[in-house]
């Protein structure tokens, strides 16, 4: 923890708070968006916004693994749970997404008529494997989902699977990736027509960026002359890189800098990006919550190991679910909205009652202001 | 005329399992409650063999509390869910600021369920009521066919007297009060989380299952106008105050600094993503009352050895919204909400 909590001090919080302060120019609004929903989480806990001048707005990214998955591919989870007798393997995130009609993992698992889906939480992918391992009778299905850090353990038990002959464990690969949607955010309109949403710099992600390196980012700087600086999740490292990004806009520059060097290099994990090489492949389109169908955007099983692959084996079928209408997860997780700017934010959209996926995960911007923030609007209005 | 002992097969605790017999109310029952749980708990009351208990009781208001027991694992370290089937009534019946007299115990038990380990529970809880100085009088035990079940689910009640001038309740936090915590949080279910074997990883930690009651009469002793008492169980310190504020109709803020944390329990919720404010505890208390009688209290506590180390944690403050908020170490401000949804199921 000694560790940790040296990223937690809160002495050089308010040093660093100062050094922001003084470099902020008066005239000037920053808006930053931080990608990663561990960044969102981390800012909320510790109240950091607390401790920023008010030109800096902090905008919460799309980079909440279970926000952006979309209704349908809940519905499929559902579906292989609740009517072809598999065992569901899980983060436990997913288990309260809203699907549709009502129902959600958990609701699946507590039974619908008279049918009940056996769905059980794991903390790994390596729990999953031996939930399959431990019953040989039963059809084991993985879950998986989450960005570039989640998706190598994936890629290993899958080759463990194959390496043991399990006949009975399949992935149902959800597999996105992180620069495709931080260039889909970019270049929507909003975005690129001046003015509507005013996008300065970028907090980059931390674990995803100990695995792909901070390399893929030098496109969006170059390109869209953005700064990034990759930030650890701890909230002396978002304060770091806030000053760092406030530096760089001052100046003029637009560079790829990173904030998290004890742990991402610009190449990345070399080892780890080959093994995803070997098991998956790009899908051409995928489609997620609130940035629509963004292409080469997530990834599947090569047909190599098409054994394990849940899709191919249960004949999944995607079909695409519109978000509750009055639901603004979509605009929220493109930045154009804040959660509490939404109507049913707080009312009829609660923790215990998600109706949109940001209100779920700890991670998502709805989440983390209802659980840390919402005291500031009672406050404001 | 008695049974000559040699007539009866004494029960096989050591390969024997529970089967259906053992709660359909004839002979096999009759000799379970006799060879297992009256010697164990072993009271006059008991060796009555009525259906209830018959006592004489102290003048005064009574209190009365039930509290159902279906932790997993069944042994975890620092306890079973035979001493926390105990401690945990206790604790419910001694926030009250009451005096526990007796408790009830009722037992489901699953068919197939080693009676080894049931006489293990029975002899915890047994010791817990005796070190306690709290008699388990009355008692019900029903079986439940194989997988109808986990092994055993235990329910106790308790009743109490509360002493002459004490008003103890959870609607009465005022603007101004003081928050104490009687010692480390989260410690109970850490415990229990790295027992799990699905999560697999090992700590020295222990419950901190206990009984509360010596701890409160002697906060009662130094000052009998205690405001509010609760034990933070399931949903932890953050949840347990929100309870609170919301009865009393008032706001709370927390100093994050002052919370005492074991650091184990602080690596072990990092590492598994959860806030040791939501986490249970078994063995502490959060204690409010008027600014002035803190220290006084804090001293008392700290001398108690299940107190030693209490801590002035935060203040009450009058807010419509009875929001509970927390200023972090970092130096920035936010809420501690209710616990969503099941942090940790099966906790107690």
């Amino acid at each position: 923890m000694k560790y940790i909590n040296e990223f937690r001090d809160g002495k050089t919080a308010h040093t660093l708070a100062g050094a922001i302060a003084r470099e902020v120019q008066p005239e000037r609004r920053y808006h930053i968006m931080e990608f990663c929903g561990g960044h969102t989480h981390a800012i909320s806990r510790y109240g950091l916004s607390d401790l920023l001048p008010a030109s800096i707005r902090l905008i919460h990214g799309p980079g909440c693994p279970v926000c952006v998955l979309p209704i349908g591919r809940i519905d499929n989870a559902i579906d292989l749970a609740l009517n072809r007798g598999v065992i569901l393997a899980t983060y436990g995130d997913c288990l309260r997404v809203p699907a549709s009609g009502g129902l959600s993992l958990l609701k699946a698992k507590a039974g619908v008529g008279n049918m009940r889906a056996d769905v059980r939480m794991v903390y790994s992918s390596a729990d999953a494997l031996k939930l399959a391992q431990d019953n040989p009778e039963r059809e084991v299905v993985f879950f998986a989902i989450g960005f570039e850090t989640t998706t190598p353990p994936t890629a290993v038990v899958i080759q463990q699977a194959e390496k043991l002959g399990l006949g009975n464990f399949t992935v149902f690969c959800n597999h996105v990736l992180t620069p495709a949607a931080i260039a889909n955010i970019l270049e929507s309109p909003e975005v690129r027509l001046h003015g509507t949403v005013p996008l300065d710099a970028f907090i980059g992600p931390a674990h995803v960026s100990t695995v792909i390196g901070s390399q893929p980012y030098e496109h969006f700087a170059e390109e869209y002359e953005k700064p990034v600086v990759i930030a650890g999740f701890e909230p002396l490292d978002v304060m770091q890189a806030i000053l760092m990004l406030v530096r760089q806009l001052n100046e003029g520059r637009a560079e790829v800098e990173n904030e998290f060097s004890r742990a991402v290099t610009r190449e990345g994990n070399v080892k780890a990006q080959n093994l995803v090489a070997e098991v998956f492949e790009l899908r051409k389109s995928f489609e997620w919550r609130g940035l629509n169908e963004v292409p080469y955007s997530a990834l599947r099983i090569k047909a190599k190991y098409a054994a394990f692959d849940a899709e191919r084996r249960y004949g999944i079928e995607y079909k695409s679910v519109a978000d509750n209408k009055a639901c603004e997860c979509g605009a929220i997780l493109r930045g154009l909205k804040r959660p509490q700017d939404c109507k049913i934010f707080g009312t009829v959209c609660t923790p215990e009652n998600p109706m949109g996926s940001c209100m779920v995960s700890s991670e998502g911007a709805c989440a983390a202001h209802y659980t840390y923030g919402r005291y500031k609007d009672a406050v404001a209005g | 005329m008695t049974v000559r002992k040699g007539y009866i097969r004494p029960i096989d605790f050591k390969h024997g399992r529970v089967d259906m017999t053992h709660g359909s109310g004839g002979r096999a029952m009759a000799q379970l409650i006799e060879e297992l749980f009256l010697a164990a708990f072993d009271n006059d009351w008991l060796r009555a063999a009525n259906d209830n208990a018959c006592f004489a009781v102290p003048g005064g208001r009574m209190v009365m509390a039930t509290d159902s027991h279906v932790v997993s694992p069944l042994f975890f370290p620092g306890g079973d869910i035979g001493c926390l089937s105990v401690h945990g009534t206790i604790n419910d019946v001694a926030m009250s600021g009451a005096h526990p007299l007796y408790l009830s115990a009722s037992f489901i038990l699953e068919e197939g369920f080693p009676l080894a380990d049931l006489k293990r529970i029975v002899d915890s809880m047994a010791q817990a009521a005796r070190e306690a100085g709290v008699p388990i009088v009355t008692g019900d035990t029903k079986v439940v066919e194989q997988g109808k079940g986990d092994g055993v689910f235990i329910t106790t009640t308790g009743i109490g007297v509360v002493p002459e001038g004490v008003n103890i309740s959870g609607d009465r936090a005022r603007p101004g009060d003081a928050i104490l915590v009687s010692g480390t949080l989260g410690d109970h279910g850490v415990a229990i989380m790295a027992q799990r074997e699905s999560l697999g990883f090992e700590t020295t930690l222990q419950s901190d299952t206990a009984a509360l009651h010596g701890l409160v009469a002697a906060m009662i002793a130094a000052v009998p106008g205690i405001h509010a008492l609760r034990d933070p169980t399931r949903g932890g310190l953050a949840t347990t105050l929100n309870e609170i504020a919301r009865q009393s109709g008032v706001g709370m803020m927390l100093r994050e600094e002052a919370i005492p944390l074991r650091e184990e329990v602080e690596a072990a919720c990092e590492f598994l993503g959860l806030d040791p404010l939501y986490v249970a505890n078994e063995g502490k208390l959060i204690c409010i009352c008027a600014p002035e009688h803190a220290d006084q209290l804090l001293a008392v506590m700290r001398a108690h050895p299940l107190g030693a180390e209490a801590a002035i944690i935060g203040t009450v403050h009058a807010d419509p919204q009875h929001f509970v908020q927390m200023e972090t170490g970092f130096g920035g401000k936010r809420i501690v909400d209710w616990l969503t949804g099941e942090q940790l199921p099966r906790i107690c």
